[in-house]
C-alpha cells in the first residue's frame, strides 16, 4: 500500500504518547460480541494485506466489494418484509396492503405448529395457532394465502425448516394451479436444518434424514426450478441465540459448506446448485463489526468454494444474501427507541452489501407488528434508498482502515472456527455432542452478564431508564378467533377431500421415505390430494424417527 | 386458593409419608427422597417403619465417563424393562458447580420418552447437595424407590471422581459403559472403574474405534489376570438406535438370576451393608463433631486469630474438645 | 439440617412449540451460578410432562419461558395441573413477551411474578430466592 510510508512511525508514537495522556472513557471499548476495539487503525495494520487480491472489485473475486459489478446502481436491494399471521385469509390480506406500499417481494411467516409439522387441530398446536406466523396445514391454506397474488410476478421468501420440502411441494403445486411453470418460479426456501440443531431448536427428525430432505430439495431445484433457491443458509437464528458475530459468520457458513458437501456426496455437480444457494444474516446493532462480517462473509466464501469445493463458475462463488435487523437489539422499554436502531442496523446491511432486506418493527418484542409499525419498518429502508445517497456508490466503506482490519479480523476468527469444528468432525457430530450448543449459550450467558454488570449498555433497559415509562403502542392481538376460524377450515378440508386419493398419496410418502428416491414428487402427489401437513410428517416420523436434544450448557 | 387450603397444601406433602410412597403417591416419594437426600433427621426417624419391606428391588448402577451415552441407555434399559410390566426408579446424579454449589441437572432430558409413564419415576441428584457423602445418599434414594414399589433401580452417575464409585460399588450390580474414541478405558481405570464392573457396555458401537476400544478392554482385563470366569462379560451397543439393548437387558436378567441362586448377591449385599453403615456411622460423627459440638467455628476461629499453628496440634486440640464435651475417654 | 440452608431446587423449562431456548439457558445458568439446583427440563416441554418432572423432582419453584404468544393457555394450564398434583406449594414463574394486562390477569390466576425482556438476572435470582424462603417459612409455621 502506498499510504503506507505517509504514516510515520515518530508521527505515530507521537499521537500514542497523546492519546495515553487523554483521558479515556472508563468503558471497556468493545463490541456486541465482546471482541475489542482499537483506538485507532492505521495503514500499518493492513500492512499484510494484499489490497487487490483481498479487497479487489465489486463482481469479481473474491467479492469482498460486492457480488455484482453495478450493485445499487442497477438494482436496489429487495425490501421483503416477514409477514404471517392468524389464518391465510388474514395473511393473504396484509400481503396485498404490503404489495400496494411498494413491498417488493414477499415473505412468510408461518406459525409454530407448522413450523413443527403439527396440524391446527393437534393437541399439540392448542393456543400457538396462528400466533407467530400463518397457519398452513394443508394445500387449501396456501390456495389462499396467495388469492389474487400471481407467482409469477413475485418472488416469495419462506421461512420454513424442518418441513420445509412439504411446504414448498404445497407452493408449487398451488403455483401450477394458477397456470403458472415451475421454471418461471422465483424465491426462497429457508429450508437450512442445520441451524435448527444447533440455535432455533425447530427440528423434528435426526440430522441424517433431516439432510437428505434438504439435498432432495435442492436436486429438485436443480432440474426443476431453476430461479428457485432451496436453501437459505442461515445466521439469523444463531445471532439471536446469543453467539458473537465471528461465530455466526463461521457457523453459518461451516452449515453451508456441509450442504454442498452432502449435494456433491448426492452426485450433483457443485456448479450445478451453487449458484442458488443463498445465505440469511443478522445485523446487529454494532455498525462497523456488522459491516466486516458481510464483506469478510463474501471472501471466505468464494475462496472456500473456489479452492476446497473445486466450484469454477463464478456465480458459485459469490455469496449473495438477505439480511435482517437483530429482533434480539430491540427493547420493549421505550420502544420508539426501536426505530432508530433498525435504521442504523439496517444501513449497515446496505453498506455490507445485502441482496434484500427485512426491517424490524418497532413493537416486535411486544407483539407482532401491527399494520403501521410494519409500514414505517418498511419506510425505513425506503429512508435509506431514496433519501441517504448510501445506495449511489458501491462500498464506500472499502479502503478504510478500520473496517478492512476488521474484515481481516474476521476471516481469521472464522477460519479458526473452521478448525475447532474439524476438530470435532464436522458439522453434523458437533452438533450431536452439543458443542456449537454449548458455544453459544456461553457466548449468551457471558454477555447477559456483561448488561447485567453495565459492561454492554442498552439504551432504555440499563442506561437512561424512565421511571414509569408510559409510550404505549398498540398491538396486533391474534385471538382465539383465528384458531376457531383455521380448525373450521381444516375440518371441511378433510370433509371434502378424497379419502382413497390421502391414503394412496400417505402409502407413497412411506414408501419413498424408505428407500432413497427424490421425495418431492410424493410431497407434491400428497399436496394436491390435501394431505395434511401433520399427516405427511406423521409418515415420516414413523419413518425417519424424532430428535431429542441433549442439552449443552 | 383460600388462605387455608393454601397453607394445607404446603404442609400436605410432609403427613403420613410412608403410608402414602408405600401406597405410590408421586408427590410423597418425592418428598420423602428430598429428605433422604438432604439428610433430614425426619427420614432417619421413619425408616424403622419401613426397612423390613426393603430389599426387593433390583438396583442397577450405570457409570461411565461423561457422554458415553448412560442415560440415553438408561431410557433404553427402562423402555425394554417396562415392556414386562416392570415398574421402574431412576435416579441420575451429576456434578454440582465447585464454585457455587449450584447444579445444573439435564439427564432426564434424554429420558423424555417415558416422562407420562406412571411405571417409571426420575429423580435427578447434585453430588454437592447431599449430605454426608453421595453413596449415603443414593442408597436411602434407592431405598425410598423399593418401598415405592419400583421392580427396577437404576442409579446413573459420572464415573469421574471417588464418591461416585461408591455410588457404583453398593449396588447389586453395576454397568461401566464406555464409547469408542475417548482414551475410555484410560480414563475408567484411573477413576477405579475396572473394580466395580459387572458388565462392561461398550456404547456408540456405530462409531469408528470400536474394535480398538473391545481389545483394549480385553487386554486389560489380560493383564489384571482376572480368571476367566470371573471376567465380566463386554457387550455392544448403539443406545441412539436401541442396538444391543435387548441383549444387553437379558443378559443382566440372566446374570441376576444366577447371582441370586447362588448367594452371590446375598453376599454382596452383606458387603454393602457393612459399607453403608461404616459410611452412616462416620456421617454422623462428623456431624456430631462439627456441628452438633460446634467445633467446625472453633477450627474456624483458631485458625481466623491468626497466630501460627500446627496441624497436628490443632486437631489434637478439637479431638481432645470433642471428648470432653462428649465425656469420652481419650484413646490409650 | 435447617430448612432454610437447603439449596433451592428450580424447574426450568420451555414448554409449547417454539424453540428459541436463549432465554430458558441463560436462566438456568444463572439460577446454577446462584447456587439453586436447576433441572432442566427441556425443549418442546407440554404442560403434563412439565408437572410431571417438578412433582418428581420435588422442586421449589418452577420457571417457564414462553416466547410464543401461548403463554394465556400455558401457564395456567400448569398452575392448574400442579396444584392438582398436590403441587400447590410450588412457586411457578416464567418470563417471555408478555404484555402487562397478561401478567395480571396471570396473578389472579395464582401464577407469580413473570418477568418481561430487560429483567437482570440478579433480579430474577433474589425474587426465587425471597419467594421460595417465604414459602418455606410458611409451610413450616
Ligand atoms: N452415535 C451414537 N451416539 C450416541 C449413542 N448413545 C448416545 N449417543 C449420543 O451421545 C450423547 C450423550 O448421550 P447421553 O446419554 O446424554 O450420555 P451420558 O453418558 O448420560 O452423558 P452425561 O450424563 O453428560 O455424562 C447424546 O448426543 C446421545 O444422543 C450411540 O450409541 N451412538
Ligand atoms: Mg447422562
Amino acid at each position: 500500500m502506498t499510504t503506507v510510508d505517509r504514516v510515520t512511525n515518530a508521527s505515530f508514537e507521537a499521537w500514542k504518547a497523546a492519546y495515553d495522556r487523554a483521558r479515556q472513557r472508563d468503558v471497556p471499548f468493545e463490541t456486541v460480541s465482546s471482541a475489542p476495539v482499537l483506538p485507532l487503525t492505521t495503514p500499518a495494520d493492513l500492512s499484510g494485506t494484499d489490497a487487490d487480491a483481498e479487497i479487489g472489485l465489486p463482481g469479481q473475486f473474491p467479492y469482498t466489494r460486492g457480488p455484482y459489478a453495478s450493485m445499487y446502481r442497477t438494482r436496489l436491494w429487495t425490501m421483503r418484509q416477514f409477514a404471517g399471521f392468524g389464518t391465510s385469509i388474514d395473511t393473504n390480506k396484509r400481503y396485498h396492503y404490503l404489495l400496494d406500499h411498494g413491498q417488493t417481494g414477499l415473505s412468510v411467516a408461518f406459525d409454530l405448529p407448522t413450523l413443527m409439522g403439527y396440524d391446527s387441530d393437534h393437541p399439540r398446536s392448542e393456543g400457538e395457532v396462528g400466533k407467530c406466523g400463518v397457519a398452513i396445514a394443508s394445500l387449501a391454506d396456501m390456495e389462499t394465502l396467495f388469492d389474487g397474488i400471481p407467482l409469477s410476478d413475485v418472488t416469495t421468501s419462506m421461512t420454513i425448516n424442518s418441513p420445509a420440502a412439504i411446504i414448498w411441494a404445497m407452493y408449487l403445486v398451488t403455483a401450477q394451479k394458477q397456470g403458472t411453470k415451475l421454471d418461471q418460479l422465483g424465491g426462497t426456501t429457508q429450508n437450512d436444518i442445520l441451524k435448527e440443531y444447533t440455535a432455533q431448536k425447530e427440528f423434528i427428525f435426526p440430522p441424517a434424514p433431516s439432510m437428505r430432505l434438504v439435498i432432495d430439495t435442492m436436486e429438485f431445484a436443480t432440474k426443476h426450478t431453476p430461479r428457485w433457491h432451496p436453501v437459505s443458509v442461515s445466521g439469523y437464528h444463531i445471532r439471536e441465540a446469543g453467539s458473537t458475530a465471528a461465530q455466526e459468520l463461521a457457523f453459518t457458513l461451516a452449515d453451508g459448506f456441509a450442504y454442498v458437501v452432502a449435494a456433491i456426496e448426492r452426485g450433483l455437480d457443485v456448479d450445478s446448485f451453487a449458484p442458488r444457494l443463498s445465505f440469511f444474516f443478522n445485523s446487529h446493532v454494532d455498525f462497523f463489526e456488522e459491516i466486516a462480517k458481510f464483506r469478510a462473509a463474501r471472501r471466505v466464501y468464494a475462496k472456500r468454494m473456489r479452492d476446497k469445493y473445486g466450484a469454477k463458475n463464478e456465480r458459485s462463488l459469490m455469496l449473495r444474501f438477505h439480511t435482517q435487523t437483530a429482533g434480539c437489539s430491540l427493547t420493549a422499554q421505550q420502544p420508539l427507541n426501536n426505530i432508530v436502531r433498525t435504521t442504523w442496523e439496517a444501513l449497515a446491511g446496505v453498506l455490507g452489501g445485502t441482496q434484500s432486506l427485512h426491517t424490524n418493527s418497532m413493537d416486535e418484542t411486544l407483539a407482532l407488528p401491527t399494520e403501521h409499525a410494519a409500514k414505517v419498518a418498511l419506510r425505513t429502508q425506503q429512508l435509506i434508498a431514496y433519501e441517504s445517497g448510501v445506495a449511489n456508490t458501491i462500498d464506500p466503506l472499502a479502503g478504510s482502515y478500520f473496517i478492512e482490519d476488521l474484515t481481516n479480523k474476521m476471516e481469521a476468527s472464522a477460519n479458526e472456527i473452521f478448525d475447532q469444528i474439524d476438530e470435532h468432525g464436522g458439522v453434523v457430530p458437533a452438533i450431536e455432542k452439543g458443542w456449537f450448543q454449548r458455544e453459544i449459550a456461553a457466548a449468551a450467558y457471558h454477555y447477559q452478564r456483561e448488561l447485567d454488570a453495565g459492561q454492554q449498555i442498552i439504551v432504555g433497559v440499563n442506561k437512561f431508564v424512565e421511571q414509569g415509562d408510559d409510550t404505549k403502542l398498540d398491538t396486533l392481538f391474534i385471538g382465539p378467533e383465528a384458531e376457531r376460524e383455521q380448525l373450521e377450515r381444516l375440518a371441511k378440508v378433510r370433509r371434502e377431500r378424497s379419502q382413497g386419493a390421502v391414503d394412496g398419496a400417505l402409502e407413497r410418502i412411506r414408501t419413498d421415505a424408505a428407500s432413497s428416491v427424490n421425495m418431492m414428487p410424493a410431497f407434491m402427489q400428497a399436496s394436491e390430494a390435501y394431505c395434511t401437513l401433520g399427516e405427511m410428517i406423521d409418515v415420516l416420523r414413523d419413518e425417519f424417527g424424532t430428535y431429542t436434544e441433549a442439552p449443552a450448557f | 386458593m383460600t388462605a387455608a387450603t393454601e397453607a394445607d397444601a404446603m404442609v400436605r406433602p410432609e403427613r403420613d409419608l410412608v403410608a402414602r410412597v408405600r401406597a405410590g403417591e408421586s408427590i410423597a416419594c418425592a418428598r420423602m427422597m428430598t429428605w433422604a437426600e438432604r439428610g433430614d433427621a425426619r427420614f432417619a426417624a421413619v425408616y424403622g417403619e419401613f426397612e423390613s419391606e426393603l430389599g426387593r428391588a433390583r438396583r442397577i448402577g450405570i457409570t461411565g465417563p461423561p457422554g458415553a451415552g448412560k442415560s440415553t441407555l438408561v431410557e433404553r434399559l427402562a423402555t425394554h424393562w417396562r415392556a414386562q410390566e416392570r415398574t421402574i426408579g431412576i435416579v441420575a446424579v451429576d456434578p454440582s458447580s465447585p464454585f457455587s454449589g449450584g447444579a445444573l441437572l439435564g439427564d432426564r432430558v434424554r429420558m423424555s420418552s417415558l416422562a407420562l409413564d406412571k411405571g417409571v419415576f426420575i429423580r435427578s441428584m447434585a453430588t454437592r447437595g447431599v449430605f454426608g457423602g453421595l453413596a449415603r445418599a443414593t442408597d436411602d434414594l434407592a431405598d425410598v424407590l423399593d418401598l415405592y414399589d419400583r421392580d427396577d433401580i437404576l442409579l446413573e452417575t459420572v464415573g469421574v471422581g471417588q464418591s461416585e464409585v461408591d455410588v457404583a460399588r453398593s449396588t447389586d450390580l453395576t454397568l461401566v459403559v464406555l464409547h469408542p474414541g475417548g482414551g475410555d478405558t484410560i480414563q475408567a481405570m484411573k477413576a477405579g472403574l475396572m473394580e466395580v464392573a459387572d458388565v462392561y457396555v461398550v456404547n456408540k458401537a456405530d462409531m469408528p474405534g470400536l474394535e480398538q476400544l473391545v481389545h483394549q478392554l480385553t487386554d486389560t482385563l489380560d493383564v489384571r489376570d482376572v480368571p476367566l470366569d470371573e471376567r465380566p462379560p463386554i457387550l455392544t451397543t448403539v443406545a441412539s438406535s436401541g442396538e444391543g439393548v435387548a441383549e444387553l437387558a437379558e443378559r443382566i436378567d440372566a446374570l441376576d438370576a444366577e447371582r441370586r441362586a447362588s448367594g452371590k448377591r446375598d453376599a454382596r449385599r452383606a458387603a454393602n451393608l457393612r459399607l453403608r453403615v461404616r459410611r452412616i456411622v462416620e456421617g454422623r460423627l462428623q456431624h456430631d463433631i462439627w456441628q452438633e459440638s460446634g467445633l467446625a467455628r472453633t477450627l474456624d476461629e483458631r485458625v481466623a486469630d491468626g497466630r501460627t499453628l500446627s496441624a497436628y496440634g490443632l486437631a489434637d486440640e478439637i479431638l481432645n474438645a470433642y471428648r470432653e464435651r462428649r465425656n469420652l475417654e481419650g484413646p490409650a | 439440617m435447617q430448612a432454610s440452608e437447603q439449596p433451592i431446587r428450580v424447574l426450568v423449562a420451555k414448554p409449547g412449540l417454539d424453540g428459541h431456548d436463549r432465554g430458558a439457558k441463560v436462566v438456568a445458568a444463572a439460577l446454577r451460578d446462584a447456587g439453586m439446583e436447576v433441572i432442566y427440563g427441556g425443549l418442546h416441554q407440554t404442560a403434563d410432562r412439565i408437572v410431571e418432572m417438578a412433582i418428581q423432582e420435588d422442586v421449589d419453584a418452577v420457571g417457564l419461558s414462553i416466547l410464543s404468544g401461548a403463554h394465556m393457555t400455558l401457564f395456567p394450564k400448569v398452575r392448574a395441573l400442579l396444584s392438582e398434583a398436590g403441587g400447590g406449594h410450588i412457586l411457578l414463574t416464567g418470563g417471555g413477551i408478555i404484555p402487562q394486562e397478561d401478567m395480571d390477569a396471570l396473578a389472579e390466576q395464582g401464577v407469580g411474578r413473570l418477568f418481561g425482556p430487560g429483567t437482570t438476572l440478579q433480579q430474577l435470582v433474589d425474587y426465587i430466592r425471597d419467594e421460595v424462603s417465604n414459602r418455606r417459612a410458611a409451610a413450616r409455621s
